[in-house]
């Protein structure tokens, strides 16, 4: 401590200490300056009007939010530049608990920095370590603890205590088995798996619930279709959709590069699954002239007109194509399920 | 009985305490008799707190936490945590007859019917995004400037969990509304499951009960987002605060200030004042936020659905490293033992994300492991005096900034017209070589500062006065430094690099070192060997150019 004291380096007078001793010396603790308020009473009491200022303006704001509640509607919306139009109740309450709460702080501040003293103290620290005595009498008091305990000694206790601390964790292991069920074969198969050649299923326009005859696809256009029977208002429709939306595109024969892909489908109409290899999320941005399907979450890009390949981006495989067909009243249908699974990979994923 | 209490009552007075001077002295005297207060404020009521305005970062990370909780109570007064899917007929006529969950349901109701719940829900997200900021910023402090040395490490690395925890207790909160960015939030973290080798589906099916999406992810998500994870934070978050409380602040080198002392103002009254002060001021400015811009406007998303999904579908920005490690990451899908399959394209992401957040972690470890330093630090380094780990440091800024650019690609090719698969190359490249030139730039950049530092002890200050001398040459006069600016920048310690162990022993016998004391060693030139660390002056380097001889 003592080497920090002012008097320990011959004090500071100016720059001309520099020139004997050592000039890097720490010259201790600057002396206090004054500021205004400690030295001229009207800026005190100015500053303490400021102060007061603030925390009534508090109190206003507050009587503010408490009247914004109480007289405007929750669904009202007014124009405020340059915010455009906003809720009046959530600007009010926002702008008054702001106002209220800022001015407690400003004034609190404003309080500190002024009027309360500003004199700098220096505090001792002490080392974190204990000394050596501390450190010893606690050592042997450990010691003379086990050695009462015998813990050391038998080692059949301590043995058995450590095997059955070692396995109770387990039982809160075993207790999770419940969360949920096996995988199984559960994400090997879609929805349309339930398709077979005798019997079908239809493939039902998403927005129209409609079924589809070839005509209704225009050349270059995305449509996303789902299996018929399956109604949003049914119980597991969120768990069924994420697995079963296709999208159909239509593109010109010729223009097919993949002819596995192209016997798939029909007439040029070929049904993707819309749900992304990559993570799962679903393809919905579909570029006409290079039929190119992108993935708005990550970007994978997929050529639908040969066999769905990842030409960019985060995707490992082409997205699964289900095979279609015509019923004999001219609706597209499918027979059977995709021939692999959709959605994100995993390990027990077939390859 | 009563001849006992008769001789208690005989020999009555048990306190020799002066009577109370008033009753709020009082009622402290009857707290103490039961808690012990006057023991425990006598070392805390005027405890000292040096001022500097970085200190504020981490009562920012605390406050913000705090105004978390409040509306985070607030909300689930109303939010119903439920995948039941109804059909709401509310007062937002966009969504009327439009099937969706509880969840989605009773958050547009809390946005548009339950009033002021709208900007509670404001708060509370602007808070959370103010607390993670912050967290960020605080850590940047302490790391920069060398405070998480001894004694201090353990409490680093609660500061690290707390901002593990803050990253996935935001992004739980984020999934609650089943809205359908959330939702596809959710369907990412499922794919990012799956892709874990031999256990992904079991983890998959366990956490969603069931295949994708379930009616459970939102209940459980909810429960973990409210308290578990919290549970655990606060906890961490005393001890945080013990810990600071307990080795007391580092403080920056300056006259009067040593390793042995903490010099600042005490806790009462400035520190009560402008710390409680600032909880005001950092709520204040979080409401007036939460009134001015609307932030995460569910209803304008629509309820979620698995085969739906926006365009520019973005994770909150402190997820964004994790978001860009996952789209620059090229496709890459391996067979394994015969039919198994390995997503290499979002395992390795999904390692590289816990990986870059160890290093951190164990920064102070490796610091003091290559130094060798086993002693307290209280005085801050400035972030010149350790060239290296600040190099490091801004390296992995600069990491995280690429990530973040990656990570939101979609938004850079919108707004800047560029191709996002160029801009998906670039990431890639930069992946490597940003945080290289990053480390090379800052080191030099220190470097060159404390050439600067040293010149100015030696040569004093450019005072801007031009003196003509008799020969006719013009010499700008310099100022020699004030003593206690002299001291500041000279206060900092040097460390020498490690050597390695003589060939041989004091017998004469050969000894080797180890790969381990070898690595050390030179893990240890790279720290503070020569060209890392430019030399501080000497007192005779000082007294030589001062004592006259072209002086100016």
């Amino acid at each position: 401590m003592s080497e920090n004291l002012p008097e320990a380096h011959g004090a500071s007078h100016g720059t001309d200490v520099a020139t004997h001793g050592d000039p890097f010396a720490d010259p201790g603790l600057p002396a206090h300056e004054p500021r205004r308020t400690d030295i001229d009473e009207r800026a005190a009491k100015r500053a303490e009007r400021q102060v007061s200022l603030l925390f009534v303006v508090s109190m206003l704001a507050t009587v503010g939010f408490i009247a914004s509640y109480a007289s405007i509607d929750a669904d009202k919306i007014v124009y405020i530049f340059p915010l455009g139009h906003v809720s009046a109740l959530n600007f009010a309450l926002g702008m008054t608990l702001g106002v209220a709460l800022f001015c407690i702080g400003a004034g609190a501040v404003h309080w500190a920095r002024t009027l309360m003293s500003d004199h700098e103290l220096p505090a001792e620290r002490h080392p974190i370590e204990a000394d050596d005595d501390v450190r010893n009498d606690v050592i042997e008091q450990f010691k003379t603890g086990a050695a009462e305990s015998a813990f050391g000694r038998r080692k059949m206790i301590r043995n058995t205590l450590i095997g059955s601390m070692a396995l109770v964790p387990l039982s809160g292991v075993v207790l999770l088995r419940d969360l949920g069920p096996l995988p199984e074969k559960k994400l090997l198969h879609t929805g349309w798996v339930e398709a077979t050649a005798n019997k079908p299923i239809k493939l039902v326009n998403m927005n129209t619930d409609q079924p589809m005859k070839p005509e209704d696809i225009v050349q270059g256009s995305l449509t996303f279709a789902k299996p018929e029977g399956l109604e949003e208002s049914a119980e597991d429709f969120q768990q069924k959709i994420a697995k079963d939306a296709l999208m159909l595109i239509r593109i010109a024969p010729e223009d097919i590069k993949d002819t596995k892909s192209r016997d798939k489908g029909f007439e040029g109409i070929l049904a993707y699954s819309k749900i992304c290899t990559h993570v799962g999320c679903p393809i919905s941005l579909y570029e006409q002239q290079t039929h190119h399907a992108l993935c708005p979450c990550h970007q994978s890009t997929f050529d639908l007109a040969d066999g769905a390949r990842v030409i960019f981006g985060p995707a490992g495989h082409p997205l699964p194509q289900l095979k279609i067909t015509t019923d004999e009243q001219g609706f597209l249908v499918a027979t059977g399920d995709f021939d692999e699974p959709v959605g994100p990979s995993y390990w027990e994923r077939p390859r | 009985m009563s001849s006992a209490s008769g001789t208690n009552s005989a020999s009555k007075p048990a306190s020799t305490r002066a009577k109370p001077a008033n009753k709020a002295e009082a009622a402290v005297d009857w707290v103490d008799g039961r808690l012990g207060l006057y023991s425990l404020a006598k070392a805390n009521l005027r405890k000292i707190f040096p001022d500097h305005w970085s200190f504020m970062l981490g009562e920012i990370c605390l406050y913000s936490f705090i105004i978390i909780i409040l509306t985070g109570v607030y909300l689930t007064l109303f939010f119903k945590p439920s995948m039941a899917e109804t059909v709401y007929h509310g007062t937002y006529l966009p969504l009327n007859g439009i099937k969706m969950s509880e969840a989605y349901a009773s958050t547009v109701n809390i946005s548009f019917e339950v009033r002021g719940g709208l900007l509670i829900r404001q708060i509370h997200h602007w808070a959370a995004l103010v607390f993670v900021a912050a967290m960020f910023v605080h850590m940047m402090r302490v790391f920069f400037t060398g405070a998480f040395r001894k004694p201090r490490e353990i409490n680093w690395l609660f500061g690290f969990l707390l901002l593990c925890l803050g990253f996935f207790d935001g992004f739980f909160g984020y999934s609650l509304p089943d809205d359908l960015l959330s939702g596809t939030g959710i369907r990412f973290m499922e794919g990012a499951i799956l892709a874990v080798p031999i256990v992904g589906t079991y983890i998959q099916m366990f956490l969603f009960g069931g295949e994708f999406p379930g009616t459970d992810i939102i209940p459980r998500f909810f429960t973990i987002h409210v308290l578990l994870i919290p549970g655990i934070m606060l906890g961490l978050l005393v001890a945080h605060l013990i810990l600071v409380f307990y080795h007391k602040h580092t403080q920056w080198a300056g006259p009067g200030k040593t390793e042995k002392n903490v010099v600042g103002m005490p806790l009462m009254p400035v520190y009560m004042a402008k710390a409680g002060g600032f909880f005001f001021l950092v709520f204040g400015i979080i409401a007036a936020m939460s009134a001015i811009a609307t932030i995460n406007p569910v209803w304008a998303y629509g309820p979620y659905r698995p085969d739906q999904v926006s365009t520019d579908a973005q994770p909150d920005w402190y997820m964004g490293f994790a978001e860009g490690l996952i789209r620059f990451m090229p496709g890459w899908e391996i067979s394994v033992w015969g039919g198994h399959t390995l997503n290499l394209g979002v395992f390795i992401p999904l390692m590289i994300f816990p990986l870059v957040l160890v290093a951190i972690a164990v920064w102070p470890f490796i610091e003091s492991w290559v130094t060798g330093d086993k002693r307290e630090h209280h005085i801050l380094d400035r972030p010149r005096n350790a060239p290296v780990r600040t190099a490091f440091g801004a390296a992995w800024i600069a990491l995280y900034l690429v990530l973040l650019v990656g990570g939101g690609n979609d938004l850079f090719a919108t707004h800047l017209h560029m191709s996002i698969n160029t801009i998906t190359y670039a990431v890639r490249v930069g992946f490597f070589v940003v945080p290289v030139l990053t480390f090379i730039v800052t080191k030099r950049w220190c470097l060159g500062l404390q050439r600067r530092d040293k010149e100015k002890v030696l040569h004093g200050r450019e005072s801007g006065i031009i003196k003509r001398l008799p020969h006719g040459e013009f010499v700008e006069v310099h100022t020699p430094l004030a003593q206690k600016d002299l001291h500041t920048l000279t206060a900092h310690e040097q460390p020498q690099p490690l050597e390695l162990p003589a060939e041989t022993d004091e017998n004469g016998v050969a000894r080797k070192a180890g790969v381990i004391t070898k690595t050390r060693v030179k893990l240890s030139e790279g720290f503070y060997g020569e060209g890392n660390q430019i030399a501080k002056p000497t007192t005779e380097e000082y007294h030589e150019i001062t004592s006259g001889h072209g002086h100016h």
